[in-house]
């Protein structure tokens, strides 16, 4: 029996090989159980597409995101030198991550601590599989002419101008993509960046989740696409508090092509 | 002819510029109170985002009616500053219109074309009005807007419609006086908009026209020069600051965090990294993060006296919309408060930022920065490129790192990072496990 195959840096380095891109997991795709689903997901793409790809696996450590938003830059710059410490020992050059926060910080913030990579996130880099005709997409799925809704991530969106990808991603897999009203450069965040997702929000009158959840119910949609494990996790939290979990599903991505795939 | 309007005229206007240039000296040391910070990179994409953003008011079409009322007010103020051109010219040499003669025919286009635009700026300026006093539109009447920054903004209103009234008396009583051929005025080929109200003077006598008109023109001149310094005390400053604001704007993704360079050798000597020595000189390292406006850069200061208190940041940030404290508006006016605050108290000789008050803690709250997502929506919605996620991210570091006074669920977040590498309390040893599964599964 062929099995699914997630090599490691290490193991790749010890037999000479280096892989083309490094799979960015990231501590939410590692451990968050609902988003573990995402990375074995994404893995499987990988493996049917047949990239050549590794993890750097238990010497990932996080990127340092929530530590800089929150204000801790000596964490956050501890964190960043030493995963670019780890990646410039690969020499690796070009990291994918399914993660908008992760994506961001190495994109953007590492650069000025030493490490410089091609950075894409996993919306842009599962475009670019279906442009290539890498992806073959039944287009029959569960998925088929339903209406669909995606929600922008802010790290993803007004922090990058990532906007398109993860559209046309959604589009080709044959469904009724529908916006929320505030979309693209005006939309509203789900509630966890800037570090708010390791603590309770605010004094307010409402949840920053339940908003954006009640603006994705109304345009009618059955599913919420996402491409972020924090949007994924507070959008998942605003459907259950509005008792829609059954009719209406969030979905990252890549599991809604992994699914269309068949795997 | 007396020459006294003119030595008055002179008067008037060069103490207009006196106290204008006292003003500007005064609010570019206030900027300056801030720290240096170059941003003189990439000149051309510079240039260009001052010409779309400023000049083009790129942003301000987001939304279609305020934009297009205020877009007739900018375009007003350009050209009929125009004619403010010629009522400088007239009031030092003694002449009237004194364009007239070498425009000819084309001059009675202008003053209609200058006419036009002035009822466009009555008609703005009332709907304005009305939005404010009568719709109010929510972001209008957020907490940090009552008293002064409302009256401010029902004043500018108000003024810029008297102005215009002046204009349009100015100009009905003056073609009155050419129709009845008095000397020294010249008569157009007639005046759309002043024509419609010269009825309400027909009855006068020349004299008392004269009067009329003589007060209408000193009285726009004088609103003119007063108007413009009152600008400098105003948040109408933006009319001016839009353009070295947008210059300076923040080119890099929005995403990105500035690094902090006095911290990075720190790290490299505790992860025993060799530092790369006298590079640069270690920077002089006053306080991590800000508490007061002299922590900040002069470029955020320069968006706090940019800010003309629109709100459409604070009517996107989504922490605001969910009703908790933090209105990035705010921000904003506190940043310029304070530094008035500062400002006024270095002038008098009294203690400037030792006076026992800062920006955190006096004007602006923990809970405020807090409740910060860092998701953008305020800078994106910004029509002049202001950029209040930037100040919240510096006073979130003087919190962490001068006074330990971050939340206790972050702290407990750091601690976990810190040991387990994650921001949950996981065994770093665990983290590839997630692949066990998928190593087990049959590839489809």
């Amino acid at each position: 029996m062929s099995t699914y195959k997630v090599p490691t840096m290490a193991e790749m380095a010890a037999s000479g090989d280096s892989p083309e891109i490094l799979f960015w997991v990231g501590c939410a795709g590692s451990f968050d159980e609902r988003y573990k689903a995402v990375t074995q997901a994404f893995v499987k793409i990988l493996n049917k597409v047949g990239v050549s790809f590794a993890v750097l696996g238990p010497e990932e450590a996080c990127t340092g995101d929530p530590a800089r938003r929150a204000g801790n830059e000596f964490l956050f710059q501890m964190q960043a030198v030493a995963n670019i410490q780890v990646m410039n020992g690969y020499n690796i050059k070009k990291v994918v991550t399914a993660c908008p926060h992760c994506f961001n910080t190495i994109k953007n913030e590492y650069p000025a601590l030493g490490g410089n990579y091609e950075v894409i996130h996993h919306s842009q880099f599962l475009q670019q599989l279906i442009n290539e005709g890498k992806v073959a997409l039944q287009g029959g799925g569960e998925f088929k002419g339903k209406k669909i809704t995606f929600h922008d991530s802010c790290y993803l969106g007004r922090a990058n101008d990532v906007y398109e990808a993860p559209r046309e991603v959604i589009k080709a897999l044959d469904v009724e993509l529908v916006e929320m009203k505030r979309c693209k450069t005006k939309g509203l965040c789900c509630g966890a960046g800037g570090a708010q997702m390791f603590k309770e929000p605010e004094n307010g009158k409402k949840d920053i989740n339940i908003e954006r959840t009640e603006e994705a119910l109304a345009t009618g949609a059955s599913a919420i696409a996402v491409g972020c494990p924090f949007c994924l996790t507070m959008m998942t939290d605003g459907v259950k508090n509005k008792d829609r979990e059954d009719d209406v599903q969030v979905y990252d991505l890549a599991e809604m092509i992994a699914k269309d795939m068949g795997i | 002819m007396s020459i006294l309007p003119q030595i008055a005229f002179l008067l008037i206007f060069a103490a207009a510029g006196f106290f204008l240039y006292k003003r500007i000296t005064y609010l570019r040391r206030n900027i300056f109170l801030g720290k240096k910070e170059s941003r003189n990179d990439q000149p051309e994409a510079r240039w260009k985002t001052m010409l779309l953003v400023a000049l083009g008011q790129k942003k301000m079409f987001k939304r279609i009616i305020p934009a297009f009322l205020h877009l007739l007010i900018y375009v007003a103020f350009i050209v009929i500053n125009l004619e403010v051109l010629e009522f400088i010219i007239d009031g030092i040499t003694g002449s009237h219109r004194i364009f007239e003669p070498f425009l000819g025919s084309f001059y009675g286009v202008a003053m209609n074309i200058f006419e036009f635009l002035a009822i466009a700026v009555l008609v703005s300026c009332v709907a304005f009005l009305i939005r404010r006093n009568v719709m109010k539109v929510e972001r209008f009447t957020k907490p940090e807007m009552k008293g002064w920054p409302t009256l401010d903004a029902n004043l500018i209103l108000v003024i810029e419609i008297i102005l215009m009234f002046a204009i349009l008396t100015m100009n009905a009583t003056d073609q009155i006086l050419a129709t009845r051929g008095v000397e020294g005025y010249a008569l157009l080929n007639g005046l759309f908009f002043s024509d419609m109200i010269q009825p309400l003077f027909f009855n006068m006598g020349d004299g008392a026209l004269i009067i009329i008109e003589r007060f209408a023109w000193w009285f726009h001149i004088i609103g003119i020069l007063a108007f413009a310094i009152y600008v400098t005390y105003s948040k109408h400053l933006h009319i001016f600051l839009a353009f070295p604001n947008t210059w300076y704007s923040n080119l890099k993704p929005k995403g990105e965090i500035n690094n902090m360079p006095e911290v990075t050798n720190e790290v490299n000597m505790m992860l025993g990294i060799p530092v790369e020595g006298s590079q640069e000189p270690p920077a002089e390292i006053s306080r991590f993060g800000a508490k007061d406006v002299n922590d900040l850069s002069w470029v955020n200061v320069m968006n706090a006296y940019s800010c003309t208190e629109c709100g459409r940041c604070t009517s996107e940030c989504p922490a605001n919309i969910t009703g908790k404290k933090l209105s990035p508006r705010k921000i904003m006016m506190d940043v310029r408060d304070r530094a008035e605050e500062v400002g006024k108290s270095i002038d008098a000789g009294g203690p400037g930022f030792e006076d026992g008050k800062s920006l955190l803690g006096d004007y602006i709250t923990k809970e405020e920065i807090n409740a910060c997502t860092s998701c953008n929506a305020c800078v994106e919605a910004c029509p002049v490129n202001i950029d209040p996620l930037s100040i919240i991210l510096q006073m979130r570091r003087y919190v962490a790192m001068e006074e330990s006074g971050t939340p206790a669920q972050w702290n407990a977040m750091f601690q976990n990072m810190e040991t387990s590498f994650s921001p949950w309390k996981f065994a770093p040893t665990d983290r590839f496990n997630w692949a066990d599964s998928v190593k087990n599964e049959e590839a489809k």
